[in-house]
């Protein structure tokens, strides 16, 4: 009882304790993604320029950075919960909700357009029947522009879950597509 | 049981989106069940990338190249004696032989594709740390007279000079500096930062080393983009390796100085290949740009002096210090000294990196290099220097590369990247690429990239529709573009009109006028 009294007095005074006791009760937050972001927050929380590595931190262990995170992040750097969701609205590479399954990038810069990855495009999203920065509906596959994976002289190029595939062909990529599914299946059995 | 034979397989990204890593399997595999014991060494890929996965075997005669190789192939090539370099189908004779690779002047990548990117010893064998040694017995002045000497300029893509930058962080006084590399790597048709990386990071850190000694700081960031898992794990390992050698800490090579580094991964906004907003975003803000002045030599990352330079320009430094200006002065025309890694994308034969001096002709590059195009067909349009250079049509492809040359024809080099079209290409659309483009990636701040952007995709949109507003819409598009040169904070919205006004100056009938009409200036 004293504890929480001492807590309520120096969170009302403001100041960087106070965000520290908050971010210590976060840790043990009955809310897993909350207590893994105040983790990595207190970790990393001193470094300077943090915030971008922490939001890596998250979405590298909860696959996205969850919207009830961001006031954790926050207190955690002394920002405002604005500010956090301004930088993470501001990239590309961060999202707010989970990823299908699997993530495919397909690369829609000048090389490949120059080899076809238009028409690559197109097949990825009849294939998955979903547009780009959209999920497939069986939750397998979410399809994300990229522009330029560097494997510009070998055009056109994807990248699956981190993997880098150049040359691709409509029907390389069904193949790629087909063996994660069947990577899936073997897994679960 | 005989010596084993070393066999390289480059773990470079663009081998290993080819198979490499099962190319690796297959050869280890293929040896241990004929009893014939291989060393494997994954190196860095030797730039020839369309005979990725590139194996090489050490034959008492020098290395020997066979490409494109697939798991497949692998027992056949044992077959064929890989390991005494054996003829084969897929055989190209000794590796330095071939003429892709006879013909290039490698400084900067001198050991890419040779050693082993993560060995601290193949480093200093080849050459390694001999920069980083004459530097620390220098004066501070005197190492950045001699890369001003040299006549490096940012191989970013703004050519502007290494040692002048060098020169106002050290007349900068402050009680902490930064040296920050930029590997934010985004533009198509550019791989050559990637390829350092991955193929010789030690280069990289001993060039920041340097910097840091020259001007005064003692901590660097390397900003890699997220799309290059593998470039940054190669520097995290590389970084960790070289600390523990003491190459890297508080006492560089037993000198007293300090230099420490370490990798900030971007999170895939273009725009922060910008260098302010590369700061702002090292700094955990949105990567929105900053106005010049105050340059970030005077006030940089966290408001403290900062050298911001290209992965290609830092990792240029070392031989600069190790063979002294006037070797790297010699190469090249003009005020283009040295050698540039060029980057052959797109639709050729022969796509990869050829590092010669300045001065050779995009013609060489595309037919004596390139092979032509891949699709057999003519090849109408390059564009150079990524998505904010100009189209080159066939009558400039003779224009010697060199900063000045290009500049003039309203063209730019860039980090030397081009991407050739065949005569498929529809001009028009990449115009409306570009802008496109332009809107998705503009950070916001100003008004002529944020709104002329999105209002030139729509102007091309009405090119396209056709009808009698053509005309008009051209010139609307000539003065759009006009306003973005002029008027916008940097270079995103400042020369996303190159591609789109050469494309309209050089292949008019993409966009349904006659030329005369097309030159008209806007009224």
């Amino acid at each position: 009882m004293r504890q929480r009294e001492a807590k309520s007095d120096l969170s009302s005074s403001g100041g960087a304790r106070g965000g520290d006791l908050a971010l210590a009760d976060a840790q043990s937050s009955a809310s897993p993604s909350i207590a893994a972001a105040a983790r990595i927050a207190a970790r990393r929380k001193d470094e300077p320029g943090a915030l971008l590595p922490i939001l890596h931190d998250i979405q590298d262990e909860l696959g996205c950075i969850p919207p009830e995170t961001v006031p954790h992040v926050a207190a955690a750097l002394n920002l405002s919960r604005a500010e956090v969701h301004g930088v993470i609205t501001f990239y590309p590479h961060f999202r707010s909700a989970p990823a299908g399954r699997h993530t495919l990038e397909v690369c829609r810069a000048e090389s490949c357009q120059a080899l076809g990855a238009e028409g690559l495009a197109e097949h990825a999203r009849r294939r998955l029947g979903c547009d780009f920065h959209a999920t497939s509906g069986d939750g397998a596959f979410s399809l994300e522009p990229v522009y330029c994976l560097g494997l510009c002289a070998q055009s056109p190029a994807v990248m699956l879950d981190g993997q880098p595939h150049a040359r691709i062909t409509p029907e390389r990529l069904d193949r790629l597509l087909d063996a994660a599914l069947q990577n899936e299946k073997e897994a679960v059995q | 049981m005989s010596a084993p034979v070393t066999v390289y397989v480059p773990r470079d990204a663009a081998a290993l989106a080819m198979g490499a890593d099962a190319v690796a399997r297959a050869i280890e595999q293929e040896a241990q069940r004929r009893g014939q014991p291989v060393t494997v060494v994954r190196n860095g890929s030797r730039g020839l990338l369309w005979l990725e996965p590139l194996v090489e075997v050490a034959t008492p005669q020098g290395r020997v190249a066979y490409g494109p190789v697939q798991a497949e192939d692998v027992a056949a090539l044992f077959d064929a004696g890989l390991l005494q370099g054996g003829a084969h189908a897929l055989c190209h004779g000794p590796t330095e032989e071939i003429p892709y690779l006879k013909r290039q002047e490698r400084l900067t990548f001198a050991r890419v594709g040779i050693t082993d990117p993560l060995s601290l010893q193949d480093y200093t064998d080849h050459g390694g740390l001999q920069g980083l040694r004459r530097a620390l017995d220098m004066a501070p002045e005197q190492i950045v007279d001699e890369v001003t000497q040299s006549g490096l300029r940012g191989r970013g893509g703004a050519a502007f000079p290494t040692g002048i930058k060098w020169k106002t962080v050290l007349g900068s006084p402050a009680s902490q500096k930064y040296i920050v590399c930029n590997a934010d790597e985004g533009d198509s048709g550019t791989f050559a930062d990637r390829m350092l990386m991955e193929g010789d990071p030690y280069v990289l850190i001993e060039g920041m080393a340097i910097a840091g000694v020259a001007v005064g700081a003692t901590y660097g960031y390397i900003y890699v983009r997220s799309e290059y898992p593998h470039a940054i794990a190669a520097l995290q390992e590389a970084i960790a390796r070289a600390r523990q050698a003491g190459w890297l800490g508080e006492d560089i090579l037993g000198s007293g100085r300090r230099f420490d580094l370490e990798v900030r991964k971007g999170a895939g906004a273009y725009i922060c290949g910008e260098e302010t907003s590369l700061l702002e975003s090292l700094e955990g803000k949105r990567g929105v740009v900053r106005a010049k002045p105050p340059l970030p030599a005077v006030q940089g990352l966290f408001g403290k002096p900062t050298v911001i330079n290209n992965v290609i320009s830092l990792a240029s430094v070392p031989i600069i210090l190790a063979r002294g200006a006037a070797y790297y002065r010699d190469y090249g025309v003009g005020r283009s000294h040295g050698t540039l890694p060029f980057q052959l994308a797109g639709n050729l034969k022969q796509g990869g990196l050829v590092e010669k001096a300045f001065g050779l002709t995009l013609r060489e590059l595309l037919f004596d290099f390139g092979g032509g195009s891949a699709s057999g067909r003519p090849l109408r349009a390059v564009q150079v220097g990524g998505p904010l250079g100009a189209y080159l049509p066939e009558s400039q492809w003779d224009i010697p590369l060199d900063y000045e040359a290009y500049a003039k024809v309203a063209a730019m080099i860039g980090h030397g990247g081009l991407v050739a079209f065949d005569d498929t290409v529809d001009m028009l659309r990449m115009a409306r690429y570009a802008m496109e483009f332009c809107a998705i990636e503009s950070c916001g701040k100003c008004t002529p990239c944020r709104i002329g952007s999105t209002r030139g995709v729509e102007t091309l949109d009405k090119i396209a529709a056709g009808g009698p507003q053509r005309e008009q819409q051209v010139h609307l598009l000539r003065d759009l573009c006009d306003t973005m040169l002029g008027g916008s904070l940097c270079a995103l919205g400042g020369m996303a009109p190159y591609p789109v006004l050469s494309a309209l100056d050089h292949f008019p009938e993409d966009f349904g006028i006659s030329a005369a009409r097309a030159a008209e200036p806007a009224a």
